[in-house]
C-alpha cells in the first residue's frame, strides 16, 4: 500500500456554491501534512468530506485501499481515522478522565454488536487506555478535572486525546492551535505531535500559522477558492509566489525545519 | 456503591412487601398505582438522561392498558403474567416502530412529535365505539396462575405483583446505566457530534432507549390496567404524559429509585390535595412543580446527591 | 358540490380559529424559543371574560356592536394583566435555562392558573351565545351561513395582514425579527431584549385572550377549555413552523380544511386528523414548513 489516503477529483458544491474541486491528492503513511489557505478556501470541507460529515458531489476518497466515498461518519471512524475540531468538542459536565474512558470505551470491540453495547463502561482496559491517553498528552493536572471548567489549551488537548486513543492511522486536526496564545501554540503543537509521532500516525493539520506549519509538517496543501494551489515540502510551498499572495501574504523566513 | 445500591433497593422491596397486611386498603391500592406509574417515569429517566423529555409517553401505558383489557375482554385471557408481558410487548412493538421516526428528533420537535403520537391513540380510541369510546371499559380482574383472589386478596396479589415486577426493572435498568450504552447518555447529551464522530450511531442507541422506555411505559399501564380496573382513552391525552414528566422532575432523573420514591411521594401528595383542598390540588401541584423547577432543579433525588457528595473525601 | 361547499365554509372557519390561537403562541416561540404551555390559559381567560362581558352587557337594550367590542377588549385587558404579571414575575428567573425547562415552568404555571379560574369563575359552565344570535344568518345558495362565522373568518385574515405588517414594515417588527434570528448578535447591537420580551410576550397572551374572547360565544366556557387548545395550537405551529406567522396561517388552512373534509367524509378520523397531519408533516420538515435551514455546527 503505497499512499494511505488517495483523493481523486473531489468536488463539493452547495447549490451554485462551489465550496471544493479538483482535488486530488495521495498521501504516504506517516506523513505530516499541513494544510493552509484562507477561511472558506475549502479546507474544513475537504476535511468533512473525507471524514464522512459531509458527501462528495464528485470524486472518490480511498482509505488503505477501500473505497470510503460518501461513507457514514461512523462507519469512517470505524476504519481507523479519526479527527478533531476547531471549536474542541468535548463532554462539559464530565472530568477530563471520564470523557477519554468514554472515548476509549467506544473504540473498543467491534462495533454495534449487543455484547457490545452492554459491557461495562469502566473496564479496567479501558480505564487503562484513558490513563495512558492522558499521560501522553500531558494532562494528568487536570485529570480530575469538570471539562467544562477547563483553560482553552487543555480543552484542545483533550480533544485531541479523545480523536486519538481509539488508535487510529490517520489523524486530521483541523485548527489545533486556533484559540490558543501565541506563546503556547508551539507548546502545545510538541506535545501533540510527539504524542502522535509515538503512535505512528499519518497527520493532516489545518493551520494557519505559517511558523508552526513550517517546523511541523512534512509536507503543505495550499487551499484557494476550493483547490489546491501548492503542494510540497513547506520550503517549496511557502516559498510559491501565488501562495505568499493568496493565503500568506508575507514573505516567511527560511524556520528551521527542526523537525520533532 | 452500585452494589450497595441494589442491596438498599432489595431491602426496600422486601420490606414493602412485609408489611402489606398492615397497611390500610386504601394506601395499599394508593402504592400500587403509584409504583405502576414508577415504571412509567423509570422509562422517562432513561430518555431524560440523555437529554430527550417525551411529551406522549402516554401513549406506550394506554397501549399497555388496552392490550390488557382487550385480551381480557376478547381473548379471555386472565392470566396477569401473561397479560403484563403481553402489554409490555405490544407497547414495546409500537416504540420500536415509532422509533425509527422519533429517534431522529430531539429537544422541543423530540417532545412534540411523541405528544402528537399520543394524541393520535387518543384521537383514535374515542372514535372506537366498538372501544366504548370516551368511558372507555372495564377490565375483568385477573388471575394468577390459576388462583383468582378477591376483594382484599386481590390487593395484596397486585400489590406483590407490582413490587415484583418494579424490582426486576429496577435492577435490569441499574445494570443498564452501567453499560456503555447506558452510560452514553450523557456523553450523547452533552455533545452528540462528538458521539456520533467516535463512531457510534447515536440514533440507534437512542431508537433502543425508546423501546425500553416504551416497554417499561407498557409494563406499567398494564399494571395500572390491572388494578384500576378500567381503561378509557385519557390514559393517553397529553395530560397525562404531563402527569409523568411532573414525576421526574420532583424526582429527579439521577438514579432508579428516584422513579419509585418520586411516584410514591407524587400519588401521596396527590391524593391528600384532592382530599383536603378539592378545588387547588392543581394550584398545589403546580406550585410544587414550578418550586422544585425553581429550586430544586435536580429534582429531590439531588438531595440525596449532594448529601452523599459531601460525605465523599476529595480525590 | 354542496359537500366541497360545506367542506370549504366550515374549513375556513376552522382555520380561523386555529390561527386566531396559534399566531400568539408562534410569535413567542419565535422570539424568546419559549412553548408556552399558559398559551391555553390565556385562551381561557379570554373566553371567560368574554362570558363575563356579555352576561353584563346584553340584554339590556344597548347596541350590539357595543357588546362585541366590550367582549373583546374585556379579554385583551385581563390577557395583558396577566400576561405582564407572568413574564416579570416568574418567566424572567427562568430566562437562559433550557427551552425544556421553561417549557416545563409554563406548564406549571398552567396548572395554577385552571384552578384560579375555578376560583374566580366557578366550575359552573358559562353560556354567552348572545353575539353569535345577534350577528344573524346568511343564506348562501343551499347553505346557512351564521355571520359571526363570517366575521371570524375576515379577523383572522385582518389580523394576519396585520402581523404580516407590522412585522415586516414597523420598526418594532423589524426588531422582533433580528431578535428571533439570533437574540445574542441583536443584543450585541443595542436591541433592548428584555423590552422586548416583555412586549412580545404581553403580545402573544393579548391574542391568546383574543382568541378565547371571539371563540366564547360558539363554545360552553367550561373547565377544561384551555387544555384542549394548547394541544391545538401546538400541533399548528408545529406544522407551520416555530416563529412563522405565514406558518401559522398556512398550517391552520391546511388543518382547518383536512379537519373539516374528515367531518363531512370520514368523521372517524375526525378527532386525530390534526396529530396526524402533524406527524406527517414533522416527518418530512422536522422544522415545520416555513423555517429556516439550520447552520453547520462543525
Amino acid at each position: 500500500m503505497s499512499a494511505i489516503l488517495s483523493v481523486r477529483d473531489l468536488e463539493k458544491t452547495f447549490g451554485s456554491i462551489v465550496a471544493a474541486r479538483d482535488i486530488t491528492v495521495d498521501i504516504p503513511p506517516q506523513q505530516r501534512v499541513g494544510i493552509i489557505g484562507a477561511n472558506g478556501a475549502g479546507k474544513t470541507t475537504f476535511i468533512n468530506m473525507i471524514t464522512g460529515y459531509l458527501k462528495p458531489s464528485k470524486g472518490t476518497v480511498r482509505f488503505e485501499d477501500r473505497d470510503i466515498t460518501g461513507h457514514s461518519t461512523r462507519e469512517i471512524m470505524r476504519s481507523g481515522i479519526s479527527r478533531s475540531f476547531q471549536v474542541a468538542q468535548i463532554f462539559p459536565s464530565l472530568t477530563v478522565f471520564d470523557n477519554i474512558c468514554a472515548a476509549a470505551a467506544i473504540a473498543r470491540g467491534p462495533a454495534g454488536t449487543l455484547g457490545h453495547a452492554l459491557r461495562p463502561l469502566r473496564a479496567p482496559e479501558t480505564m487503562a487506555e484513558a490513563d495512558a491517553a492522558i499521560e501522553l498528552f500531558q494532562i494528568a493536572r487536570y485529570r480530575n478535572t469538570r471539562a467544562a471548567t477547563l483553560p482553552q489549551g487543555v480543552r484542545k488537548l483533550l480533544d485531541i486525546a479523545m480523536a486519538v486513543v481509539g488508535w487510529p492511522r490517520l489523524l486530521l486536526l483541523d485548527e489545533p492551535t486556533s484559540g490558543i496564545s501565541i506563546e503556547e501554540k508551539f507548546a502545545l503543537m510538541d506535545v501533540v505531535m510527539t504524542a502522535l509521532k509515538s503512535r505512528q500516525m499519518t497527520v493532516l493539520f489545518v493551520e494557519h500559522d505559517m511558523e508552526i506549519v513550517s517546523r511541523f509538517a512534512d509536507r503543505v496543501l495550499a487551499f484557494y477558492d476550493g483547490t489546491v494551489i501548492a503542494d510540497g515540502p513547506p520550503d517549496v510551498a511557502l516559498s510559491d509566489p501565488r501562495v505568499q499572495t493568496l493565503i500568506s501574504g508575507t514573505k516567511v523566513a527560511k524556520a528551521e525545519s527542526a523537525h520533532v | 456503591m452500585a452494589t450497595r445500591a441494589n442491596l438498599v433497593g432489595a431491602v426496600c422491596f422486601i420490606l414493602l412487601a412485609a408489611i402489606a397486611p398492615a397497611l390500610p386498603g386504601w394506601f395499599l391500592s394508593l402504592t400500587t398505582i403509584a409504583f405502576a406509574n414508577a415504571l412509567v417515569v423509570l422509562g422517562l429517566i432513561i430518555l431524560w438522561r440523555t437529554g430527550l423529555v417525551p411529551f406522549g409517553q402516554a401513549l406506550y401505558y394506554c397501549a399497555g392498558a388496552y392490550t390488557v383489557a382487550l385480551l381480557a375482554r376478547w381473548f379471555k385471557v386472565s392470566d396477569a403474567f401473561v397479560l403484563i408481558i403481553l402489554g409490555g410487548v405490544i407497547a414495546g412493538l409500537i416504540a420500536f416502530l415509532i422509533g425509527f421516526l422519533l429517534a431522529r428528533y430531539r429537544e422541543i420537535f423530540f417532545a412534540m412529535l411523541s405528544l402528537a403520537l399520543s394524541m393520535i391513540l387518543y384521537g383514535v380510541l374515542v372514535k372506537t365505539e366498538s372501544l366504548g369510546s370516551t368511558d372507555g371499559f372495564s377490565v375483568e380482574p385477573p388471575t394468577f396462575l390459576g388462583w383468582a383472589p378477591h376483594g382484599q386478596a386481590l390487593g395484596f396479589a397486585l400489590y406483590w405483583l407490582v413490587l415484583a415486577v418494579c424490582a426486576i426493572s429496577a435492577v435490569l435498568v441499574s445494570a443498564y446505566f452501567r453499560t456503555a450504552a447506558g452510560a452514553l447518555a450523557v456523553p450523547i447529551r452533552d455533545n452528540e457530534i462528538r458521539v456520533e464522530f467516535l463512531g457510534v450511531s447515536v440514533n440507534r442507541l437512542i431508537h433502543i432507549k425508546l423501546v425500553i422506555a416504551g416497554t417499561l411505559g407498557g409494563f406499567g399501564g398494564a399494571l395500572g390496567a390491572m388494578t384500576i380496573g378500567h381503561v378509557d382513552p385519557a390514559m393517553s391525552y397529553w395530560t397525562t404524559s404531563g402527569g409523568f414528566v411532573f414525576v421526574t422532575i420532583l424526582a429527579g432523573a439521577g438514579s432508579v429509585a428516584a422513579a419509585f420514591v418520586g411516584s410514591l411521594v407524587f400519588e401521596i401528595v396527590r391524593s391528600i390535595a384532592v382530599d383536603v383542598l378539592p378545588g387547588f390540588w392543581q394550584l398545589i401541584l403546580g406550585s410544587v412543580l414550578l418550586l422544585t423547577i425553581l429550586f430544586l432543579p435536580e429534582g429531590l433525588g439531588s438531595i440525596a446527591t449532594r448529601f452523599r457528595r459531601s460525605k465523599e473525601p476529595a480525590t | 358540490m354542496l359537500t366541497a361547499f360545506a367542506i370549504v365554509t366550515d374549513g375556513l372557519v376552522y382555520a380561523a380559529y386555529l390561527f386566531l390561537v396559534a399566531v400568539g403562541l408562534t410569535l413567542i416561540f419565535g422570539v424568546m424559543k419559549i412553548l408556552n404551555v399558559t398559551h391555553g390559559s390565556f385562551y381561557a381567560f379570554g373566553a371567560y371574560g368574554a362570558a363575563t362581558a356579555v352576561g353584563i352587557y346584553w340584554d339590556r337594550g344597548l347596541p350590539d356592536a357595543g357588546g362585541f367590542l366590550f367582549m373583546v377588549l374585556l379579554a385583551m385587558a385581563i390577557g395583558l394583566v396577566i400576561g405582564l404579571i407572568l413574564e416579570r414575575g416568574i418567566l424572567r428567573l427562568v430566562y437562559g435555562k433550557d427551552e425544556v425547562v421553561i417549557v416545563l415552568v409554563t406548564y406549571a404555571v398552567f396548572l395554577i392558573l385552571e384552578d384560579v379560574i375555578t376560583l374566580i369563575w366557578g366550575p359552573r359552565s358559562y353560556a354567552a351565545y348572545q353575539p353569535m344570535v345577534a350577528a344573524g344568518n346568511v343564506d348562501v345558495g343551499n347553505l346557512t351561513l351564521a355571520n359571526y362565522d363570517i366575521g371570524l373568518v375576515v379577523l383572522a385574515a385582518l389580523l394576519a395582514v396585520l402581523s404580516f405588517f407590522a412585522l415586516k414594515r414597523t420598526r418594532f417588527g423589524r426588531l422582533l425579527a433580528v431578535v428571533i434570528f439570533d437574540r445574542e448578535t441583536a443584543a450585541a447591537f443595542g436591541v433592548n431584549v428584555t423590552v422586548v420580551y416583555t412586549i412580545t410576550f404581553a403580545i402573544g397572551a393579548i391574542l391568546g385572550a383574543l382568541g378565547g374572547a371571539v371563540m366564547a360565544p360558539k363554545i360552553s366556557v367550561t373547565l377544561g377549555i384551555g387544555v384542549e387548545v394548547i394541544v391545538l395550537a401546538f400541533a399548528v405551529v408545529a406544522i407551520g413552523g416555530m416563529g412563522s406567522v405565514e406558518g401559522a396561517l398556512v398550517g391552520a388552512l391546511i388543518v382547518g380544511i383536512c379537519r373539516a373534509a374528515a367531518v363531512h367524509l370520514v368523521p372517524q378520523i375526525e378527532l386525530f386528523i390534526i396529530y396526524g397531519v402533524m406527524a406527517l408533516v414533522l416527518a418530512f420538515r422536522p422544522y415545520g414548513l416555513f423555517t429556516r435551514a439550520q447552520p453547520r455546527k462543525i
